[in-house]
């Protein structure tokens, strides 16, 4: 079967004329949804309308669960005045050029900037499209178009008296020269954008229906795994197939650069095949340090040659040889952290009649993975369709510069004949124990506190992998603490890079993982230590950053600060700027049955600029909490003796599970300021504020993650 | 040759009696909104009810199901079924979705079972089910919107 | 599969123990033949020893898993709280949404292709948590006899009736057949119920402390 293409180029977003390729109709690949189809007419690169009066948008961005599908189709809906019941979203097609992250200069997903990049992107593609509609029904009906209003999805005169709705003019309208640039609303027009909108995803993915990539499936489909080593760095040295030759359903096997692939007529087939492989490994490449092991070389590191200036003012050595000065040392120690969204990573290959590729994956750097996918299969790049599915949760996982986990997809399928169409997928322990982990970090505090109990002098030195592969300042290990919000004299931030062979990766927002932990979990000791309170400590530090304190100051009047405790129970509290959103968590904390933390309730106070959808914002803050209260007291992935991976799936890389979930209460901050994201600002308070109460329960300062011993519950 | 119903309808599997059901369910039946998640009965993302009752089908030998009745998320009905669902969509609990359809098979068992459940029923209906993106909250919420949902 | 105490045959359970050897405390020889213990001519110190010997089967953490003290099983020779949380419910076998057959079936299960270190899913047609009055963990084994000895807490059974269950019921018995990548208890069902008929025949006398 071959692509279907629009009838006509058109004008993309960026000017250029480019051809419009819609994700193909009618494929041997099942249950795909179509992205439109004939009946639909395209405005402009990022809306369509159909016939049938739906409106569908081309969402640039991935959806996993972040809702940009919602976001991005209410900032077009808004401005093209349609009604949200018409509303449609699907993902667009690869391109680095029309899709861009305005954000990247690629198309891509992540660092909490979806809706931030395409704040007037999208909503200049609504605009645009409804000065078509206006014109062309101005053309139809000949009267001026400035006469013409548009409300909820109907277009009318009201002079003759004439309506139509967006479907009955689409084709007219896509035929109209779009506007340079068209004017947008007052945001004090604004009818959708603030509204608690039901998200578009919702009733498919309460159904079975919807669809990611593990869902694709096309006739005479081979399902591949690949045998992949325990040790970071292993290659393979021989592997012995025979016995998995003899699988009912094998069908081949075959040496990759990542492994050995085992292929299959089903999934169970090729499980028992892999686990039927002998396989040896060549560790000479190896990883062969414990997690212990690394951290004290990690700290042994502090104070070499190697450092890294990330952040200087004042001066810290004088400060801290002041008469009567009193310091507070600390060395925290952070996990390397797997990302383990619900669905592993998947990909699906489908070789056409006509020599193309279809790719269907959950792409978060969509072109990415398809100039990738082309190189390794070979297949022209103009002829490689990359078709991004919803995903099953990322977390980050799903974005890698040079796309590593679409080169073993792509090698796997490469390594076929090409005849069969090929279902790549990890199982769990596949993506455990696959690397691309939140670095492990070793930080070492420093503060000093002068008679008059003021904090003159931090001093922090972080170590650890620089996620970008720099060997200069990688800015995502100290981000966070170089600008550190509080209002100290003497700073001195200090970084040093590690090399390793673990692949390291952006986990739900990056660096303030453990920065946010570092600095607020410390800056809290520090108050204590003087005697003041948690909240207005924090306030009087914080005089240049009147968003921190908004929210710092919305959260405490939330949990009435101050007012009496339950019997058991202590508070903790801390604030964080990530992807320029702050939030302000205060939690309330016990000793559970297992001796551990019990987290009974989370406030939580976000600014992220203007409101796009506040029942999405509040989502995402009750999810970042979930999923950073599950690293911070259970998660780790650690290197054993001989440097072997230890855990392989959720009965040792625990997840927070709902009897361990607390009751989140979230209030969003009224703000004009331009949108900014909510996917990663919900997690890096949480873990500090429990670490911070657990603390005031027990005395004990939390050093290491994560806090629950592994087997205690 | 293993016989069962899957959604009502007689099915028949003549491969590996090793396979487990969510392998015959998804890969032979197609039927994808069965998720696999852990393959261990850790996460819950595969929930079937099996006889009445729920069900991880990555740990369940199709050779174990013959003569069963199996019933997947696309074959959901009744009125537990209806509320849990309505109630799902009411306050948005989905956020990736992946691991929902095990939820809501567990949601609506507990249901049939504990028409008007406590969060201590919720939990022990529901602990089995993983959700990494941490929808817990909503999904304790739509439970109890839905058990009120049945009432009213 | 078949029920342990019908399938593992003396020579095959010896071979089991022996490639356990390695393992942990537990893991020890096999149990001692009753008629080890007729060189103690004292009644009531022959019955305390049969039990005591006894007692590696009762106390292992195979047995103890599931004779919790709280509301959720064991798991594991380290007997960590069991994942994903499962709670006993009114009747033992979970609460309604998750209850034990959710995941254990009516056998052992043998898991492919996934965690290493979890080989198989325990089964057994009436797999259940003992009643909160059967709790064996925490307790001594002197602790441990009194309750066994006790119709309030052991399910109204006479030392008779506790001598067939213990000699002959397949739950029991599945702790000599764990399922792969799991230790089993040691010797065999024949020789503990063979201990714990003649422990009742001894009197029933129970260890102290």
């Amino acid at each position: 079967m071959t692509m279907h293409t629009t009838r006509r180029a058109f004008l993309a977003g960026t000017g250029l004329v480019i051809g419009f390729a819609i994700a193909p109709r009618g494929f041997a690949a099942e249950g795909v949804p179509a992205g439109g189809g004939d009946a639909l007419e395209a405005m402009n690169a990022f809306v369509k309308i159909g016939t049938d009066d739906t409106v569908t948008i081309l969402s640039k961005h991935i959806e996993f669960g972040q809702g940009p599908f919602t976001g991005l189709a209410t900032l077009i809906a808004e401005e093209l005045d349609a009604d949200w019941s018409q509303m449609r979203a699907v993902h667009s097609p690869a391109d680095d050029k029309v899709y861009a992250n305005l954000a990247f200069g690629l198309q891509g997903t992540g660092g909490s900037s979806s809706i931030a990049n395409s704040w007037e992107q999208y909503r200049q593609a609504g605009a645009t499209a409804r000065a078509m509609l206006v014109a062309a029904a101005a053309e139809e009906w000949g009267v001026p178009a400035a006469e013409i209003s548009v409300s909820k999805g109907r277009i009318s005169h009201a002079g003759s008296g004439k309506e139509s709705g967006f479907g009955a003019l689409a084709d007219k309208a896509a035929q109209q020269t779009p506007p340079a640039e068209a004017k947008l609303k007052d945001p004090k027009d604004f009818v959708l954008i603030g509204k608690d909108l039901p998200k578009l995803d919702t009733p498919e993915k309460t159904n079975g229906k919807a669809v990611y990539t593990l869902d694709v499936t096309a006739d005479n489909m081979l399902v591949a795994v690949v045998a992949h080593p325990d040790h970071f760095g292993a290659t393979v040295k021989s592997f012995d197939d025979a016995e998995a030759r003899k699988v009912q359903g094998v069908v081949d096997v075959k040496q990759v650069p990542q492994g050995v692939a085992v292929y299959a007529d089903n999934t169970y087939a090729a499980l028992k095949g892999r686990a039927a492989l002998n396989v040896e490994w060549d560790l000479s490449g190896a990883e062969k340090r414990s997690s212990s092991e690394l951290a004290a070389d990690f700290s042994s590191q502090i104070g070499g040659s190697d450092a890294l200036e990330a952040s200087k003012r004042g001066d810290v050595d004088q400060a801290f040889s002041e008469d009567g000065t009193v310091s507070l040392e600390a060395e925290m120690v952070f996990p390397f952290l797997a990302h383990a969204p619900m669905e592993p990573l998947d990909a699906v290959f489908i070789k056409r009649d006509d020599g193309s590729l279809d790719v269907y994956s959950g792409a978060q750097f969509p072109a990415m993975d398809q100039a990738t996918a082309a190189e390794i299969t070979g297949v022209d790049p103009a002829k490689v369709r990359l078709n991004t599915q919803l995903a099953g949760g990322s977390f980050g996982r799903r974005a890698q510069f040079g796309s590593p986990y679409m080169q073993e997809a792509a090698a796997v399928f490469a390594a076929t004949d090409g005849s069969r169409p090929v279902k790549h997928m990890w199982t769990r322990e596949d993506d455990i124990r696959g690397g691309f982990y939140r670095p492990m970090y070793v930080h070492r505090m420093k503060a000093s506190i002068d008679p008059d109990g003021r904090i003159t002098a931090w001093d922090q030195t972080i170590v650890g992998q620089s996620i970008m592969g720099k060997a200069d300042l990688d800015e995502t290990s100290v981000e966070g603490a170089a600008n550190l919000p509080y209002a100290i004299p003497n700073l001195r931030v200090m970084s040093h890079n590690v090399a390793l062979p673990i692949p390291p990766l952006w986990w739900r927002s990056v660096g303030h993982t453990h920065t946010g932990f570092a600095v607020e979990t410390f800056v809290d000791e520090l108050l204590q230590k003087v005697g003041k309170d948690p909240v207005e400590g924090r306030l009087a530090l914080l005089g240049d950053e009147p968003r921190h304190m908004g929210t710092l100051r919305k959260v405490a009047e939330m949990a009435d600060w101050g007012s009496a405790v339950p019997e058991g129970r202590e508070r903790g509290v801390a604030v964080v700027k990530s992807f320029n959103t702050y939030v302000a968590q205060i939690v309330e904390v016990s000793r559970g049955e297992s001796g551990m933390p019990k987290v009974h309730k989370v406030w939580c106070a976000v600014d992220c600029g203007v409101a796009i959808n506040p029942n999405v914002i509040r989502a995402q803050m009750e999810g970042g909490i979930g999923y950073g209260l599950g690293a911070v007291l259970f998660d780790e992935v650690t290197l054993g003796k001989g440097g072997g991976i230890e855990q392989s799936n959720f009965h040792d890389y625990r997840s927070l599970r709902i009897n361990e979930m607390p009751h989140v209460e979230v209030a969003v901050i009224a703000s004009s300021e331009k949108p900014t994201g909510v996917g990663e600002p919900g997690t890096p308070p949480i873990g500090p504020a429990v670490a911070n109460a657990w603390r005031r329960l027990t005395g004990s300062p939390v050093r290491r993650l994560p806090i629950v011993p592994a087997g205690m519950a | 040759m293993i016989n069962f119903t899957l959604n009502g309808e007689e099915k028949s599997f003549d491969g590996d009696p090793d396979t487990p059901l969510l392998w015959v369910i998804r890969d032979f039946e197609k039927l994808t909104g069965t998720k696999y998640g852990c393959g261990i009965a850790q996460c819950g993302a595969c929930t079937v009810h099996l006889d009445g009752s729920t069900r991880r089908s990555c740990v369940t030998p199709i050779s174990s199901v013959d003569g069963s009745e199996v019933t997947t998320i696309e074959g959901l009905a009744g009125a537990e079924a209806e509320a849990v669902q309505k109630a799902w969509v009411a306050i948005d609990v989905p956020q990736c979705g992946y691991c929902q359809s095990g939820q809501i098979m567990s949601a609506v068992a507990l249901l049939q079972y504990t028409p008007k459940p406590t969060d201590e029923d919720i939990d022990g209906a529901m602990a089995g089910n993983i959700c990494r993106c941490a929808t817990y909250q909503r999904i304790r919420q739509a439970i109890h919107d839905a058990s009120d949902m049945m009432e009213g | 599969m078949k029920h342990p105490r019908l399938s593992l045959a003396g020579g095959a359970a010896a071979l089991a123990m022996l490639m356990l050897s390695a393992g942990g405390a537990w893991a020890q020889e096999g149990l001692k033949a009753p008629a080890e213990f007729d060189q103690i001519t004292d009644p009531s110190a022959r019955s305390v020893a049969l039990f005591e010997e006894a007692g590696k089967v009762i106390q292992h953490p195979r047995c103890v898993n599931c004779h919790p003290a709280g509301d959720r099983p064991l798991q594991g020779m380290d007997m960590h709280p069991h994942q994903p949380p499962v709670f006993r419910g009114e009747s033992n076998i979970g609460m309604p949404g998750m209850m034990c057959g959710t995941c254990h079936g009516a056998e052992n299960v043998e898991i492919v292709g996934q965690a290493a270190d979890l080989k198989s899913i325990p089964g057994h047609p009436l797999w259940h948590v003992a009643p909160i009055e059967m709790a064996w963990e925490g307790k001594t084994l002197g602790q441990i006899c009194v309750q066994i000895k006790d119709p309030e807490r052991n399910g109204g059974k006479t030392l008779d009736e506790i001598v067939v269950h213990m000699a002959e019921d397949s739950l029991v018995g599945w702790g000599w057949n764990p399922g792969a990548g799991r230790e089993p208890v040691p010797g065999t069902q024949e020789v503990f119920g063979e201990l714990i008929r003649r422990w009742v025949a001894d009197g029933a006398v129970c260890p102290t402390g």
